[in-house]
């Protein structure tokens, strides 16, 4: 097909794919990194596989990254403009994610007869097997070969030298985006500091990579993105988990306490156990337990001790920690449980997205056990999510699980440091020393209903907590009217929450009779549909939910003064049949997914019109 | 000057009377005592079953959590505020059958806690059925025809799980307990006190095979660091070394006087001796009931100090502060890679 020179677009899709151990996941990062320091909205998706190390060059090793970057940008992209394919499995399992038209760019020196074999190809054609010779722009480049010649007098050995080619690779790509090779390089200067060969090594094959696409004048689109401006101030580019972290960070220095993160690693939550484990300086303890109970339990011995305590985990490690969150629903101790959550029943898809862990975290516990549900909508939300937990679970002494994904917790995007000023003050509800000598664990502040904390330490405040049913004066009771009236505040307590968090918003348009709904993680792709849609003129609004226990006040008033709802969520309807069983008689429509994958905004446009 | 009394709450003891816990609980206010610990610096954490209910009774901060993850609680309530003297109370059941994997990673991390075991190898608070400390073929509710398994010696676990410190004391002996648990108290780490408790209800004479007026002088040992292992109803018996084995000697008899004897040392790093002592007159089955059984040993039977975790993580980061800057988040995502747009 024929090829223009240079596109101007206002955003632009790639998908760097190849081996797992090809280390497309740093060159993605580092690609993702020098886009957004040159002003571009961005957006990441890493998908890589489940095994530890499946065989080289097969259809289960692959793993990818996706990087969407430029203007209103809300997702990493449904397809991409560009494709690179390190090996022919890559480009097997991932050929399905290139625009017609687009751009592939694969290592020709891995298209050899043994790896096609290993990808399943028939023949030693894998374009015409694949139906896009005539579809794409197929752009071969020697990486292995132009990788070893680039470092043939580094002195470093075959094996250390092929495992640059990511680098190489990355030199092309930031040519074919017209993107500074000098920031990349910057980049790498910081991550290679302590180890100056492999630095020089580095430098050497990324500009050789970039040079080789300045001078072989592939005959292939070139893409110039023009950014828009955004808000000034200073950024930095955070993955999700890494933003979740840091808001429980933000959380504990802003109530002036310590954090401590008790945690038991599970795919794909513990990144936020590795963001935290590095903040010694900043006097954070986290202890890897031994198990998931012990993970949570660490935490409310720490609560119980005066510090922010928080466990983090995804779906099969909240199974475990069920009894805990109970424990910590009746003691009135403040916990923040992160779910990242991930494809299940069971062990289920591990590294893949899923948002079907809801009404376990409502609902998943022996008892009426009322807690505060919250749930993250965009990496950088995953920073203000987990300080407004934080900030809940200190000021009401309750339990709060906080929702996110294995879409946003991997994914990454520009974040505008936070400025402490500018955060919400945090004043934990703890007892004072006037309350000596008439101090009642379960009196409750009239208004919210909170019980106030007594921290060991405090002279005359002595008492003692546990699973067992307790009168106001925190001794055990059994007693029928007891057991009623607590049940009654323990739920009173999280209802009236209500009082303390934002009203639902709803964007779009103000006579639109179709409201479009979600939660969590699904926002930006939501938020693409329903744009794209008003953009070719229908009417449509759009409320997107953070709080789902309690939900906001005004929820009925909103829900019920549309004639259509579409509630989008990568479950079998979980959000949906809630807000049934909450607002009586109220009709939502569903559209859900259950694919391991984050939606297509296509799919949710087509379910939109479909209505 | 804090008394026995500053240690109790104003709740009523609901053990069963007759309950060797109740001698339990009073052997812990007089360590406390004894130790003068600020009941304000002092929590004491449980799990689950008759013995977890002490908390409620303790004068300081105190939670009763959920079956066997009270050592959990403690072990975040400790690494936390390594400033509190946290006491964990459980029994045979919620520790090493329900809370097993929490009592190992207990002791391998050694972490300061006062871990008392009330062992009366029953299940009481569920009414009666086997533990993992009754011995094969008892018969419970649950276990009709008798048991079909072995049961743990909790020495031999704590040992084996790199615990440095373990003694083992009678309910119904009052001063040595307390004895144990002001060394527990005082060792530096994972400190464990098997209290041997007797279930007045659903298995009465728990221990009395050893602990019986008429035989307690003949099957059990009191050891003490510097003394020579002496014991019988007549202080005529000994122990002594016979090539890898422990074997029990008459004093007068065969030319051995106490010198011959081996002397307790508490201290001593090497675990085998501590191990071999730990296990006299017990078999795979549960305690040695033949006649020429070795004595069990009570008391102090291995304290040796390591690092501890609770102090270790603290060090850590203060180690780390020195080091690093950034003290603020702020000042730590600046001192990352940042762009400024204007």
């Amino acid at each position: 097909m024929e090829n223009p020179k240079i596109v101007q677009a206002s955003d632009i899709v790639i998908r760097i794919s190849g081996d797992s151990g090809d280390g497309n996941q740093l060159s993605g990062s580092i690609l993702s990194s020098v886009t957004a320091i040159c002003g571009n909205e961005i957006s990441t998706f890493p998908d890589y596989p489940a095994d530890m190390r499946p065989p080289k060059g097969s259809l289960s090793g692959v793993s990818s990254y996706q990087l969407h970057f430029g203007n209103k940008v809300y997702t990493p992209g449904d397809k991409c403009d560009v494709l690179v394919a390190m090996n022919p499995a890559a480009l097997k399992t991932n050929v399905k994610f290139l625009k017609k038209g687009g751009v592939l760019i694969y290592d020709e020196d891995t298209f050899v007869a043994a790896e096609l074999k290993k990808a399943q190809f028939a023949t030693d054609d894998p374009f015409t097997e694949l139906g896009i010779a005539d579809t794409v722009q197929i752009v071969p480049v020697p990486v292995s070969e132009c990788t070893k010649a680039s470092l043939a007098d580094s002195g470093m050995d075959a094996k250390s030298v092929l495992r640059c080619r990511n680098i190489f690779t990355l030199g092309v790509i930031l040519w074919l985006f017209n993107l500074p090779v000098e920031k990349a390089i910057d980049y790498l200067k910081a991550k290679f500091a302590k180890k100056p060969e492999i630095l020089a090594a580095n430098i050497k094959v990324i500009t050789d990579g970039f040079n080789f696409g300045a001078n072989t004048h592939a005959n292939v689109s070139t893409y110039r993105v023009e950014s828009e401006k955004a808000e000034p101030g200073i950024y930095c580019d955070v993955k999700g988990n890494a933003a979740t972290a840091y808001g429980l960070v933000a959380a504990a220095e802003k109530a002036g306490l310590r954090l401590f993160l008790g945690s038991y690693p599970i795919t794909p939550a513990t990144d936020v156990l590795h963001e935290l484990a590095k903040l010694k300086n900043l006097g954070v303890i986290t202890v890897q337990a031994e198990d998931e109970i012990a993970g949570i339990c660490t935490a409310i011995g720490a609560s119980f001790g005066g510090f922010l305590g928080a466990t983090s985990t995804s779906g099969p490690g909240i199974a475990l920690k069920s009894e805990a969150m109970g424990l910590a629903v009746i003691a009135e101790l403040p916990l923040v449980v992160i779910d990242v959550m991930r494809g299940g029943p069971s062990t289920g898809l591990p590294t893949k997205t899923e948002q079907t862990d809801l009404l376990q975290c409502l609902y998943g516990r022996n008892g009426e056990s009322p807690l505060v549900v919250l749930a993250a909508s965009t990496p950088v939300d995953c920073f203000n999510s987990a300080f407004m937990a934080g900030k809940i679970a200190l000021e009401h002494n309750t339990p709060v699980v906080l929702l996110t994904d294995a879409f946003i917790g991997n994914g990454s995007s520009s974040m505008l440091v936070p400025d402490p000023d500018k955060l919400p003050e945090i004043k934990p509800a703890v007892a004072t020393p006037d309350m000596v000598g008439s101090y009642k664990p379960y009196a409750r502040n009239p208004e919210n209903y909170v019980r106030y904390k007594a921290v060991p330490g405090m002279e005359g405040l002595m008492h003692r907590l546990g699973g067992l049913e307790k009168n106001e004066a925190g001794v055990i009771s059994t007693a029928a009217d007891t057991h009623q009236e607590q049940t009654d505040n323990r739920q009173k307590k999280i209802d009236l929450i209500a009082n303390y968090i934002p009203e639902l918003e709803v964007k779009g348009n103000k006579d639109a009779e179709t409201l479009v709904i979600g939660w969590g993680g699904t926002y930006g792709h939501i938020s693409a549909a329903v744009e794209n849609l008003r953009a070719q003129g229908m009417k449509l609004a759009q409320a997107h939910f953070t709080y789902i226990n309690p939900l906001p006040k005004n929820t009925e008033e909103v829900l019920r003064s549309y004639k259509n709802i579409l509630c989008c969520e990568l479950n079998n309807g979980q959000f949906a049949g809630y807000l049934r069983s909450k607002i009586e008689g109220i009709s939502i429509k569903q559209f859900n997914e259950v694919k391991g994958q984050p939606f297509q905004i296509a799919d949710i446009e087509a379910a939109i019109k479909g209505l | 000057m804090f008394t026995q009394n500053d240690y109790k709450s104003d709740q009523p003891l609901r053990y069963c009377p007759g309950c060797g816990d109740h001698a339990i609980f009073a052997s812990m206010t007089k360590a406390m005592a004894e130790l003068q610990l600020d009941p304000a610096k002092t929590a004491v954490i449980s799990g689950i079953g008759c013995s977890s209910r002490t908390p409620y009774y303790f004068g300081a901060y105190g939670m009763q959590t959920i079956h066997g993850r009270g050592l959990a609680v403690s072990t975040g309530l400790k690494t936390a505020r390594p400033d509190l003297s946290v006491w964990n109370c459980s029994g045979d059941g919620d520790c090493l059958a329900i809370g097993g994997n929490h009592f190992i990673h207990a002791m391998r991390r050694n972490i300061d806690l006062n871990i008392i075991v009330f062992n009366n190898q029953i299940y009481g608070l569920t009414k009666g059925q086997y533990s993992p400390t009754s011995e094969r073929g008892t018969v419970t509710k649950s276990s009709p025809f008798g048991t079909c398994e072995d049961p743990f010696c909790p020495a031999e676990l704590c040992l084996g799980a790199r615990g440095n410190f373990f003694a083992r004391a009678l309910d119904c002996d009052i001063p040595n307990s307390v004895k144990a648990m002001v060394a527990a108290a005082k060792h530096k780490g994972a400190s464990v006190v098997e209290m041997l408790a007797n279930c007045v209800v659903w298995k009465d004479g728990t221990h009395k095979i050893i602990t019986d007026s008429a035989v307690r002088a003949d099957k059990t040992i009191l050891l003490e660091d510097g003394k020579p292992m002496i014991y019988g109803k007549n202080r005529d018996k000994g122990l002594v070394l016979d090539g890898w084995n422990i074997k029990s000697v008459t004093i007068g008899e065969n030319g051995i006087t106490e010198d011959d004897l081996l002397v307790h040392d508490s201290h001593n790093g090497d675990l085998a001796l501590h191990l071999k002592l730990a296990m006299m007159g017990y078999n795979p089955y549960g305690y040695a009931a033949n006649e020429d059984q070795l004595p069990v040993a009570l008391g102090v039977i291995r304290d040796v100090e390591t690092p501890t975790y609770d102090e270790s993580v603290n060090a850590q980061i203060e180690e780390v502060k020195a080091k690093k800057k950034p003290r603020t988040l702020r000042e730590l995502l600046l001192a990352g890679d940042t762009w400024e747009v204007k």
